[in-house]
């Protein structure tokens, strides 16, 4: 039984950072249609970033936590603006092969500026964060992961509910020559989602590399793990990103500890296979597939 | 005796048929006839151990590239499995030769078939799904297939990884990089043969139908859903038969080279070449192998020569970088590839002084 609530506990906080991982994917794909195969490198990005100012420029943590995500946002205003937006109207496979060799040329700048070696931030969050419920511990920062996910989740609804910019967005991703048409300007719409994207990556980033300490490796295989969680909880739904990946994390452990470590990874890509071939659009996902 | 077919002043076709000829002219079966007698008489003649290495790569990277190149340039059929299919051909070939003893000439076309069963396998999610959705398929499918590689272990004995037993053709004893260039670049003959042809007959022309608008091709009368099945099978069959050459060049395999890198880099192939061009194909195998050794070959020499020792680590990413960096470079620059660049080239010298 402890066995259980310990697969069950950590399935359910690994699966927590999956989907807040997906998060950034998710906002990408819902105002422009792109699968961002860059999205790992878009959360090592952040991650580092959030290193060298809160270890190298030794500013203080709250500081260097805005700046980090500060310049995310930056990074992706640019990457929208320089790369993504020649290719609007363009076939799709142009838009795939183009994040697979941004990914490819963030990973290798990473690799060269810091080297694939394992660093960690220092400890700075408070021990009130804790949980303790008999057996089972959760450290502090699973608890900042969960208040942080959960106000940016707040956020993201009431933005894409309410505020107009939001609205924008929601009308691209539906129909993008009708938004035109009506007036929405796309290129605002499409580097504003890369911006906030970039933004929620980071933030996803830097939470893994509290957990996980920070590697470009490690960061790039779950930018790889978002495939099966947004499939799972719908290609175009926040929420259903984050319960996907609760789902998927779950997948994981228990497959991990009662049936075979080494099927451990593979498992969420046979599920995402099937879930393909049963219920494409996933769970929340708006169902506007095309059959053919 | 045939009319001599010279390059004509305007377009004077007058029927399909003429549209659908491999050489509009004779000038060009003549330089192509050149071209393979160079190819196979001069090049192992002049060239050292390692260019031959080079050559015998690029061969194997080109026949796989082709192949990818029926299935995203001919169908539009987005695939990120082809790496993977290429692993299956190297060990589906290695288990033949071991297991089965088969000789090379029956083992290699039967990986091949082996490689078409496991990609239409894989390719069964076309029929419902399209663009993006089948894009996620099939990177599933690629961490599917690893996983087998490594984990299946009764059949690709895990992590020891199999050994060939050396090569006999004919009775002949294969040996060396020269040896090896015959027989991969006459199964690349073969191969680009085999493709154009392929694009001429029903069958390929239904394929660029079903490229070019899905429904149009249904509404035409051509049944989607086989064709597409069509397509990842022959796809695959060329990843599983240059994947059998190269497990037979190589003399051992494991399961690490056939990851999700080899994969964008047959997509790369395509992509820098030229899409629904199978000259394309060759001329982004030419480039990715040229510039995977090269850039090799400079993060050697520069750890060598000692001008960045305590940094010689942090030189070797380079070459992910520029990779990435070429990649993005062609989609914005010349999306339609080096085929596009060539046939630039080659109509601007043509049309001199006039050329635009």
């Amino acid at each position: 039984m402890d066995f259980f609530l310990q697969l069950l506990v950590g399935g359910l906080s690994v699966g927590f950072l999956y989907g807040l991982s997906a998060m950034g994917f998710v906002m990408i794909f819902k105002s422009s249609s792109i699968l961002n195969f860059a999205h790992g490198e878009l959360l090592a990005i952040g991650a580092y970033f959030f290193l060298a100012l809160a270890t190298w420029a030794k500013l203080p943590i709250p500081f260097a936590f805005l700046l980090a995500l500060g310049g995310c946002f930056v990074l992706g205003l640019l990457v929208e603006r320089i790369f993504l937006r020649p290719l609007i109207g363009e076939p799709l496979i142009f838009v795939i092969m183009l994040t697979v060799g941004l990914a490819a040329m963030f990973k290798g700048l990473i690799l060269l500026i810091w080297g694939g070696n394992l660093y960690t931030y220092p400890e700075f969050l408070p021990k009130i964060l804790e949980i303790r419920w008999g057996l089972i511990r959760i450290p502090p920062v699973y608890g900042a992961a969960l208040i942080i996910g959960a106000l940016f989740l707040l956020l993201f609804g009431l933005f894409f509910k309410f505020s107009s910019q939001g609205i924008y967005m929601r009308s691209v991703a539906d129909n993008q020559r009708a938004a035109l048409s009506l007036g929405v300007n796309v290129k605002r719409v499409f580097a504003l989602s890369w911006a906030i994207a970039a933004l929620v990556a980071g933030m996803s980033g830097i939470v893994l590399g509290i957990i996980n300490g920070v590697n470009v490796h490690n960061l790039s295989a779950i930018g790889l793990k978002v495939f099966p969680v947004v499939i799972l909880g719908g290609l175009d739904s926040i929420g259903g990103a984050i319960i996907g990946g609760i789902i998927i994390g779950l997948l994981e452990t228990f497959t991990g500890g009662y049936i075979s470590p080494s099927l451990r990874d593979v498992v969420p890509y046979i599920v995402l296979v099937l879930i393909l071939l049963i219920k494409p659009y996933g769970l929340f996902g708006l169902k506007e597939i095309e059959r053919v | 005796m045939r009319k001599i077919h010279l390059q004509p002043c305007g377009n004077f076709r007058e029927r399909y048929d003429q549209e659908l000829t491999v050489f509009s002219t004779d000038f060009g079966r003549l330089w192509a006839g050149i071209g393979l007698l160079i190819l196979f008489t001069l090049i192992p003649l002049l060239t050292s151990p390692y260019m031959m290495y080079i050559f015998n790569m690029i061969g194997i990277a080109a026949i796989a590239a082709i192949g990818l190149n029926i299935l995203i340039g001919f169908t539009g059929q987005i695939s990120l499995g082809h790496g993977a299919f290429f692993g299956v051909g190297a060990y589906a070939g290695a288990i033949f030769a071991t297991v089965l003893h088969l000789p090379m000439f029956l083992s290699v076309p039967a990986a091949g078939l082996v490689t078409a069963g496991v990609g239409m396998i894989f390719g069964i999610p076309s029929g419902r799904l399209k663009g993006l959705y089948l894009t996620i398929a099939t990177l599933a499918g690629q961490f599917i297939i690893e996983y087998l590689l490594i984990h299946w272990e009764t059949l690709t004995q895990g992590t020891m990884g199999i050994t060939l037993p050396p090569v006999r053709l004919m009775g002949l004893p294969v040996t060396g990089d020269t040896g090896f260039f015959y027989i991969i670049f006459i199964a690349l003959s073969g191969a680009v043969w085999i493709a154009i042809n392929l694009m001429r007959t029903r069958c390929g022309r239904a394929f660029i139908a079903i490229r070019d608008n899905d429904r149009a091709a249904e509404g035409m009368g051509i049944p989607i859903f086989p064709y597409k099945l069509l397509s990842f099978g022959i796809s695959s069959f060329y990843a599983g038969f240059a994947g059998a050459l190269w497990a037979f060049y190589m003399g051992s395999i494991t399961a690490e080279p056939f990851n999700l890198g080899l994969s964008i880099e047959y997509i790369a192939m395509v992509i820098i070449g030229g899409m629904g061009s199978i000259s394309g194909s060759i001329f982004g195998a030419v480039f990715i192998t040229l510039l995977n050794e090269s850039l090799r070959f400079m993060t050697e020499m520069l750890m060598n020569t000692g001008m960045v020792t305590q940094s010689g680590l942090n030189v070797a990413p380079l070459r992910e970088f520029v990779f990435g960096l070429a990649i993005v470079l062609f989609i914005l620059l010349e999306p339609r590839g080096l085929a596009e660049v060539w046939r630039i080239t080659r109509s601007s010298f043509r049309l001199w002084p006039f050329s635009y």
